[in-house]
């Protein structure tokens, strides 16, 4: 088991979605080389995993690892937030 | 009552189209809509905390389920799916049972803005993804968002969460559900968020108002796209049953009429009417001031309904049943048997206990789940304490337009102030163009005695006495006397004795009058008679006399004619 599990919820291909995956992708490689997992999760495919995990936009990424989950909506485009909201780097 | 007159010619055009409409199920709405919320859009209910926004969403649904067998989905922002199972199960609702059968889907939707960071850009499909799955897992024709609201306060970004809303309406619209969103009511638009701006169709304010400390709720349709509604605010009541409102645009003044009589029970009052009492299914109103009888007027009546084995409630607002009973009982009434029987309701509550409209409320209640043919509000007047002018007058054409409807025999009694015009105060005012039979007790004051009168100010469609007739109230009942006429009118109480006594001595004085003129008469007759008797004896005598001197002359002449002969033969 990675030590950083996340999960991002999309629906489908859209830009957004695909912009958002890239952007986790590079962010994750940057800070948590090697300690993370990612798993895609296509709400037009499992819509009814959108209840479980309180999904209301997408894309949205979700830490399920480590404790306590957190949320982060949008495309990430802006690594900052990304960073603080994944808490790899204290908020301000 | 002319805005009705108007309704009514409108939804009797002949080319009508009818707009598609799903009916709430919830009792008064539908008639007020006139069909219920338009079909396959969406419907805001707006209104501040605890109005009965959420409840009134519920009873959509399930009345959906168990009524008309369409599936529905809740989505709450608001309550978790246990806690909105428990607030409704007071109201007899099993949100449980409706889930385990596939009836209904109840989605929590948790917004914590402290768990959510916004990065980017980002759109709500998670949300229509999560409502469209629930929507066709159960087939569901019925969706209510509460409240939508809440989203505002865990997103960031509003543009990007106007847009959304904006979409969700219009993809609500093309599943083709019949969707209610709930708005919590803001300072100077309906909703905080001015959800109205999206949701156009139909819109419905909820309000919760304290006047003199008397809560009432008001329901009102603010807007209602393609279709004709009732525009007034409209009383409504949460009780054990949910949310029923109360409509008066069903009141068409069309109802059907009987010519059925019936009988107020009080001998020699029914003789007052030329038909033998009151019509079926029409209102009366016993007025007078305090003291002159009007609840025993009442009694009689209702005592006389339910031997006829029509059902009776008698809304007692100054007595309770046991008093009234008790107190009947006095004059030989007894409406204990009546009770047991399960022919009389005594219902017994201070006015003030509730706004007019909830008494309203209740007494439409009772006429659903007891169908009398006969109701009887003692007094009338009291109600009228509680509300403003402009409230009594509206809640009475109500109330006695929905007896009317229902074909109920009502009797009203109403306290009048003691003034010593005859003109009615604001309790008459208010009742009397309103009522079809309109009878009066008073006091009749005078000669240091008080006197009770009974007469009939009008009935509708009957002929009628114009006296004043005087009663009596004894151990055996009400007796109402006869007429006593005197020489200024009619006669009460010592005057009427003492007239009556007056009369007496005339009639004896006059017989013996009589007599004596009688015997007056024999004795001249007697007179008379002698009198005849002595001129015939008279007459006989001269007559006699008369004889005797013819019978002399004869002899004379035979004794002449012999001397002659003689004489010859010499």
């Amino acid at each position: 088991m990675a030590e950083w599990q996340l999960l991002l919820y999309i629906a489908g291909q859209t830009p957004k979605s695909i912009k958002a995956l890239s952007n986790i992708k590079k962010y994750a490689e940057e800070h948590l080389t090697g300690k993370y997992s990612i798993e895609i999760i296509d709400l037009l495919k499992n819509p009814q995993l959108a209840e479980g995990d309180q999904i209301l936009a997408v894309p949205t990424l979700v830490r399920k690892f480590p404790e306590p989950m957190r949320k982060i909506i949008g495309d990430l485009s802006n690594e900052e937030r990304v960073l603080v909201g994944l808490n790899i780097k204290p908020g301000n | 009552m002319r805005r009705n007159v108007q309704e009514t010619s409108n939804t009797h055009t002949p080319n009508n189209f009818i707009f598609p409409k799903t009916p709430t199920g919830v009792e008064g709405l539908d008639e007020i809509t006139e069909g219920g919320f338009p079909k396959g859009r969406p419907t805001l209910i707006c209104g501040g905390p605890g109005c009965g926004k959420t409840l009134l969403s519920m009873q959509f649904l399930i009345k959906g389920i168990t009524d008309f067998d369409e599936p529905g989905v809740f989505m709450s922002f608001e309550e978790p799916t246990a806690d909105l199972s428990l607030n409704v199960k007071s109201l007899g609702f099993d949100l449980e049972q409706l889930k385990a059968d596939k009836k209904l889907v109840v989605d929590y939707v948790r917004v914590e803005r402290s768990e959510i960071e916004e990065a980017g850009e980002y759109d709500l499909d998670g949300l229509f993804i999560r409502l469209g799955y629930a929507i066709d897992t159960i087939n569901a024709k019925r969706v209510v968002l509460d409240t939508l609201e809440a989203l505002f306060s865990g997103l960031d970004n509003q543009g990007i969460l106007r847009a959304e809303l904006r979409r969700l309406f219009h993809w609500l619209k093309e599943k083709g559900v019949t969707a209610i969103i709930t708005g919590e009511r803001g300072e100077s638009t309906l909703t905080r968020q001015g959800l109205e701006e999206y949701v156009s169709d139909c819109v419905i304010l909820l309000d919760h108002r304290v006047i003199e400390q008397v809560s009432t709720r008001r329901l009102r349709i603010v807007k209602y796209r393609g279709s004709t509604h009732g525009t007034n605010e409209y009383p409504f009541l949460i009780d054990e049953d949910g949310i029923s409102v109360l409509p008066i645009t069903s009141l068409k003044l069309d109802n059907e009429v009987s010519s059925d009589i019936v009988s107020p029970g009080i001998p020699g009052l029914n003789d007052m009417f030329n038909g033998g009492g009151f019509y079926r299914g029409s209102s009366i109103l016993v007025s007078g001031t305090a003291g002159t009888a009007k609840t025993t007027v009442a009694c009689y009546f209702a005592h006389e309904q339910c031997l006829k084995k029509e059902r009776t409630v008698y809304f007692a607002f100054e007595e309770s049943p046991q008093q009234l009973v008790r107190n009947m009982r006095s004059i030989s009434i007894d409406l204990e048997p009546h009770i047991k029987d399960g022919y009389l309701q005594i219902h017994s509550s201070r006015p003030s206990l509730n706004g007019l409209e909830l008494h309203l409320l209740t007494l439409r209640k009772i006429i659903k789940e007891f169908k009398p043919t006969t109701v009887i509000i003692d007094p009338i007047s009291n109600l009228i304490n509680v509300g403003s002018e402009q409230e009594v007058r509206s809640m009475l054409v109500r109330l006695i337009d929905m007896l009317k409807v229902n074909n109920i025999t009502a009797l009203f009694t109403s306290l009048n102030k003691q003034t010593e015009n005859f003109r009615p105060d604001l309790a008459e005012e208010s009742v009397s163009s309103l009522v079809d039979t309109w009878i009066t007790v008073r006091d009749m004051e005078g000669l240091g005695e008080r006197n009770r009168g009974i007469y009939i100010v009008k009935s509708r469609g009957m002929g009628h006495s114009n006296q004043v007739r005087e009663f009596i109230i004894t151990a055996k009942g009400i007796e109402l006397l006869d007429i006593e006429l005197g020489p200024n009118g009619i006669l009460t109480g010592a005057a009427r004795q003492s007239n009556e006594l007056q009369r007496k001595m005339d009639e004896m004085k006059l017989e013996r009058e009589l007599s004596r003129k009688d015997r007056e008469i024999a004795r001249k007759r007697k007179v008379l008679e002698a009198n005849i008797e002595a001129l015939r004896n008279e007459f006989e005598s001269a007559e006699e006399e008369l004889s005797l001197l013819r019978a002399t002359e004869e002899l004379q002449e035979q004794l002449a004619g012999e001397n002659n002969k003689s004489i010859k033969k010499d």
